[in-house]
């Protein structure tokens, strides 16, 4: 491993990232759990650590809005949020993305009200899938920190330019201490150099930004934007690997562990695929193989990797933190089920409802949805709605 | 270009222009003349924002623009918000790698300021960008199809308070925008109004000189949302201002001071029966309110005069 080993939260590794960074401009409104990421940042610039703008707005709406105009000046742009808020951004989130700003925002995901909750579900990440902005899911502090390094280098690439959301765990990741390297600020600077934009607000070059675009043009704009998102894993997965030579430290859109062989596999986000991997580890001893797949690369959705890691399984368990009332299943589920119809061979498929606002997910949790998997497999049938796990009533 | 300088003739109003025509606003509409105005006073380099509204759907119609300079629509509600980014992230370029700074002037109509922007206006007020915002007040939402806006005055009819046979109207106050912009502790705000062309364009030179957020305010005749004959528009916008409706002054460095005083007012009722909206408060069964607002317009202008006279 590269660089030096430090103890911090995720919130502050987040904002540590942001200023090894460079940023230009913070726009930022707190909302726990991810309002140590904004304190440390004023903290920064107020100390004369990092020069930057750091715009105190008063709404979340408005922390987006001041941090688009900042990214089309030209500017390297931060901003975070949490829950209530990125609903409250969630009409600047689809403006931010097709105005080709290039904005990295840290997620510290957090339930949705009601009723109001500050721990973690994944409702606010899923909220963002359909806007246009490329999403990871950190799965520990250290790649919270990574990940927002990469979030700026990809974001910021000529064949990308679209915002990144970097999602960490409320509370689990943003305010747990946790041991990580941090790379050399020199390293840093050569891996993500001062920002090249493309067609900034240049009163020399004057451009329209945000016309009015009706049935004439609107479409094609769309299938332009469309054409171009879809393009970017092959830069992401170039800028993983670059980090990789860098740091020591690899990323894959998609991870697995202990897949080869294993009839059962659970598939999760975030830091709960430590406590999954952990059961399988256990389970292995045991002589029982169950495999592991979890995303760093949640958009684009990385459909192929996805066949590819899920190719030997008989069952899938598809964990989902949130729920989507009224639909077939929660929203991993539905994005997996859509991938896998494109895969040759199918396995079966359920849904797994688990760690509602912050609900633990413990071991004997997994190993409960080892079990309801096996039993799927037994029958050969899935069960029709969401297995809920870990919750009153339906042990 | 330099330094724009206060004129006392139209005649002295720079040719060059920023703003091309072919666009789609209104015949008669009173907007691009602050456009006009504001583009010839402020100096270059600058950047224009814009709200949602008429003016930035009649003006950039994809694969047009009218707009000369740099300009940036994002959505409704949040002008000055993403005027403050632009304002910031320039100002920091400027810090760290020596790029030129643009001012930064803001459009945005009434709803867009009183109503749904007011909030990301109080916020960028209150942290001290520096930045021109200029609200297009044609006193309704136009762009929508004539709604009450905050801005809306008393006894006017709209879509959404309509001349009724129970109820005349809207029968609340327009909000006190440049009152409100002061109580922000801000450098310089004023009314402005197109009759007036030489004021207006005074105000917005002096606005380009200042540093800090300006707020201006400016009367947009709407012949469509006020039912006029358009050829009438710079006479409705006069009206306003003669019959004391409409005040133009300005606030600065903590005082007030009336630019255009009105000694013999017109009476209302001239300005109201030029215009669909107002038509009703003509009628006997409305004289109660139309009494209401002449005392409001009253005490409008007295208590102006004596914030003026406190020098």
């Amino acid at each position: 491993m590269k660089g030096k080993l430090v103890g911090m939260n995720g919130d502050r590794a987040v904002a540590f990232a942001a200023k090894q960074a460079d940023v230009d401009v913070i726009s930022a409104y707190p909302i726990t759990p991810q309002t140590i990421i904004v304190e440390t940042l004023a903290e920064y610039v107020n100390n004369g650590e990092l020069n930057a703008a750091f715009i105190p707005v008063e709404s979340e709406h408005s922390a987006l809005s001041a941090a688009v105009g900042a990214s089309l000046a030209g500017a390297r742009v931060f901003t975070a949020t949490s829950s209530q808020g990125l609903a409250l951004m969630w009409e600047i989130l689809w403006i931010a993305a097709g105005l080709r700003t290039t904005i990295v925002m840290a997620m510290g995901n957090r339930a949705l009200s009601p009723n109001i909750n500050i721990h973690c579900s994944h409702d606010d990440a899923y909220a963002a899938r359909d806007t246009g902005w490329l999403q990871f899911f950190a799965e520990n502090v250290q790649e919270a920190y990574d990940l927002t390094l990469m979030a700026f280098r990809i974001s910021e690439d000529h064949r990308v330019l679209f915002p990144s959301i970097v999602n960490l765990d409320g509370f689990i990741l943003t305010h747990a201490t946790e041991g990580l390297y941090v790379l050399d600020d020199e390293d840093v600077k050569a891996f993500l150099p001062k920002k090249k934009p493309v067609n900034p607000i240049d009163p020399s070059k004057p451009m329209t930004y945000g016309p009015l675009d009706l049935f004439d043009w609107y479409m094609e704009h769309r299938r332009l934007q469309y054409a171009s998102f879809m393009s970017t894993p092959p830069v992401i997965k170039e800028v993983f690997e670059e980090y990789g030579k860098l740091s020591g430290r690899r990323y894959t859109p998609v991870k697995t562990f202990n897949v080869e062989g294993a009839e059962v596999v659970l598939m999760v986000l975030g830091s709960s695929a430590g406590t999954v991997r952990y059961v399988s580890r256990k389970l292995a001893e045991k002589g029982k193989k169950v495999g592991v797949v979890s995303l760093t690369q949640y958009r684009p959705f990385p459909v192929r990797e996805l066949i590819e890691a899920l190719s030997g399984a008989s069952v899938v368990a598809v964990m989902d933190r949130s729920v989507s009332f009224g639909s077939p299943g929660a929203q991993l589920f539905m994005d997996t089920s859509t991938a896998l119809l494109k895969a040759k061979r199918r396995p079966l498929l359920f849904n797994v409802v688990y760690g509602l606002g912050g609900r633990d997910l413990t071991p004997g949790d997994v190993e409960k949805i080892v079990m309801k998997a096996e039993e799927v497999l037994r029958r050969g049938e899935t069960p029709e709605e969401p297995v809920w796990v870990g919750v009153r009533g339906e042990e | 270009m330099g330094e724009a300088r206060f004129i006392k003739t139209l005649k002295e109003v720079p040719r060059v222009e920023h703003f091309a025509p072919g666009h789609r606003l209104c015949a008669g509409c009173g907007i691009p003349q602050v456009v006009r105005m504001a583009l010839k006073a402020v100096p270059d380099p600058k950047v224009v924002v814009n709200a949602t509204g008429c003016l930035e759907v009649a003006t950039t119609i994809f694969p047009y623009t009218s707009w000369g300079v740099p300009w940036v629509h994002v959505a409704f509600e949040n002008a000055a918000a993403v005027a403050s980014g632009i304002e910031s992230a320039f100002k920091i370029l400027e810090k760290k790698y020596g790029k030129q700074r643009p001012k930064v002037v803001v459009f945005g109509g009434d709803g867009g300021t009183f109503d749904i922007g007011f909030q990301a206006l109080s916020g960028a007020l209150e942290r001290g960008h520096d930045m021109i915002y200029i609200c297009y007040d044609n006193e309704a939402y136009m762009n929508t199809g004539i709604q009450r806006s905050g801005a809306t005055p008393k006894g006017a009819h709209t879509t959404t308070s309509p001349a009724g046979k129970v109820i005349p109207g809207k029968q609340e106050r327009k909000k006190n925008l440049i009152e409100i912009a002061i109580a922000h502790g801000i450098p310089y705000a004023a009314t402005m109004n197109p009759a007036f062309p030489v004021d207006m364009y005074n105000k917005l030179v002096k606005a380009a000189s200042i540093t800090g957020p300006v707020v201006l305010h400016y009367y947009t005749p709407c012949p469509t949302g006020w039912y006029f004959d358009p050829s009438r528009s710079i006479e409705v916008a006069r009206l306003a201002v003669q019959t004391r409706i409409w005040p133009l002054y300005e606030y600065e460095n903590g005082k007030i001071r009336i630019t255009v005083p009105v000694k013999e007012p017109k009476p209302i009722e001239d300005y109201f029966k030029l215009q669909g909206r107002f038509r009703h408060l003509l009628e006997p069964q409305n004289r109660e309110l139309l009494e209401e607002i002449k005392r409001d317009v009253e005490n409008n202008w007295n208590r102006l005069v004596k914030l003026a006279s406190q020098g």
